[in-house]
């Protein structure tokens, strides 16, 4: 509140980013685990039936169950982007580079989204 | 361990174990080179006491920082057979047959042998401001400030550290990034955030890409803290308030 | 004893490159971070069969769902997200301190809501892709 006059506060898009990425981490928590166990796991390996078409189409008619894909998919995509930043460069030192690697996950992220609008509306 | 009768001491006094010191002579050493000695393997002797043995008995040209031997000044922090410990709480026993390696503390500059350059960490400290800012106040001061213990709770846990930096040696972030603030330093600016006397603003220095937000939540710096601070829990609190702050915009600033 | 010290001769050590590789908990917390993959791999499967459902190309979707290596990913993806779901929730009561009567909720019982949320979560999911209201 009380800073030396003439220094100049850097603003941080970090506060945006990290809501974004924690968003993501819970709903990834919440429900990512048993939609992969189901349609990548017990359903192919003919432990559960597949539902019909019809039935998956039904759901996805639902508007709220899109919107809500659509949440999950950008927030997950997030979270994911943001791991995978700071992963690579704590693993490879790559720290330097860190506004292009930036660009190019949250950029990745927002293309996921897009993709994911783009097929439910 | 607590078993320290004649018998032991004797037995123990017959065995030694080996310690392998780092040692780094500035204009004689490139780098860090270790440096065997055999010390006696007393049940009750710390890392630190096979240092003191060295420094008195063997070698006397090896030097490392140390004070109260007993985990409360801060200055034994070393590595340990790779972990970040205070040497004046780490036995020897511990190591069963040895040996035990004793490096400098890892992300810092190093002096000489054990010795390590703290400079950047109280720059790191200070620019946090550790202290009770007040406001609107004349000297002398002769209020009393009373606190009811929920308030001394909410931060008491945090004024535990003795700016021993195990946790900035054990911290990958700040090991791989020298100018990351720090678990110490942030913790310790959590410290006055949350006392119901302090007045200040941190903001500003905490809500920075080399400040919390570089912090990964390794976890390290809290399983290494000899106090029990949880440095960590300290960073990811105030990652909660800063970004509240900055989404909210009716929040104080 | 040498008496010319060159001054400012402090020994800056390189960077170390397997550092994750150094312990045991550094190696969990790589793995923990690389469960991202897999939480993009996963959310990239159900837009596959987003898509799939709403092309009508369902049962080319199964075929290719159901090859070994396809399982196979998917089985690391379970992991993955499963290690994912653990750590997330069990670190959550870290940022968010819960205050009752001045004194904190203890991390176990914030743990302990966040992980019955997971398995009510799981279940509404189920029901409602395995058989929702008929």
């Amino acid at each position: 509140m009380r800073r030396a006059e003439g220094v100049a506060v850097r603003r941080t898009p970090e506060p945006y980013l990290w809501l974004l990425f924690s968003g993501g981490g819970v709903v990834a928590a919440l429900v990512l685990p048993v939609l992969v166990l189901l349609f990548g796991v017990l359903m192919p390996l003919g432990v559960v039936d597949w539902p019909t078409a019809g039935h998956l189409r039904g759901l996805l008619g639902n508007v709220l169950v899109r919107l809500a894909l659509v949440v999950v998919v950008v927030l997950c995509l997030f979270h994911a982007a943001h791991r995978i930043r700071h992963t690579s460069e704590e693993l490879l030192g790559l720290a330097r580079f860190d506004l292009v690697i930036a660009l190019f996950c949250y950029g990745g992220a927002i293309a996921g989204g897009v993709i994911a609008v783009m097929l439910m509306f | 361990m607590t078993d320290t009768t004649q018998a032991v001491r004797q037995a123990a006094g017959t065995r030694t174990i080996r310690m392998e010191v780092a040692r780094y002579r500035p204009g004689q050493d490139a780098e860090p080179v270790f440096q065997g000695y055999d010390v006696p393997l007393m049940s009750d002797w710390a890392v630190l006491d096979g240092l003191n043995h060295i420094k008195d008995q063997l070698d006397g040209s090896l030097s490392y920082r140390w004070s109260c031997r007993m985990g409360v000044c801060g200055s034994c922090g070393m590595t340990v057979n790779g972990e970040a410990r205070l040497t004046c709480g780490t036995f020897l026993s511990e190591y069963g047959d040895g040996p035990v390696r004793v490096e400098p503390l890892k992300g810092f500059p190093i002096i000489r042998d054990l010795v390590v350059d703290i400079d950047g960490f109280l720059a790191k400290l200070s620019s946090v401001r550790p202290w009770l800012i007040r406001e609107g106040e004349d000297l002398p001061l002769t209020a009393e400030y009373a606190q009811t213990p929920e308030q001394l709770e909410a931060y008491k846990q945090y004024s535990m550290c003795i700016n021993c930096l195990l946790c900035y040696s054990a911290c990958p972030v700040y090991v791989l990034d020298p100018d990351f603030l720090g678990p110490a330093a942030i913790a310790l600016a959590q410290r006055y955030n949350l006392d119901s006397r302090d007045m200040g603003d941190r903001f500003d220095v905490l809500n920075q890409e080399d400040a919390v937000w570089g912090c990964t939540f390794v976890g390290e710096c809290t399983k290494v803290c000899p106090k029990h601070v949880d440095p960590a829990e300290a960073i990811q609190r105030y990652k909660l308030t800063a970004a509240l702050r900055s989404v909210l915009p009716w929040s104080r600033r | 004893m040498k008496t010319e010290v060159p001054a400012g001769a402090a020994y800056r050590p390189r960077r170390d490159r397997l550092w994750f590789a150094r312990t045991r908990s550094y190696t969990v917390f790589v793995l923990r971070e690389l469960t991202s993959v897999f939480v993009a791999w996963s959310v990239a499967f159900l837009l596959m069969l987003v898509s799939a459902v709403l092309s009508g190309g369902l049962p080319e979707f199964v075929a290719l769902a159901g090859r070994p290596w396809m399982i196979a990913i998917n089985v690391v993806a379970l992991a993955a997200t499963a290690f994912h779901s653990v750590t997330f929730l069990n670190l959550a009561p870290k940022a968010t301190v819960v205050r009752l009567d001045g004194y904190r909720l203890p991390a176990w019982m914030i743990q302990g809501g966040n992980h019955s949320l997971w398995l009510v979560v799981s279940a509404v999911i189920a029901f409602f892709v395995l058989r929702g209201f008929r």
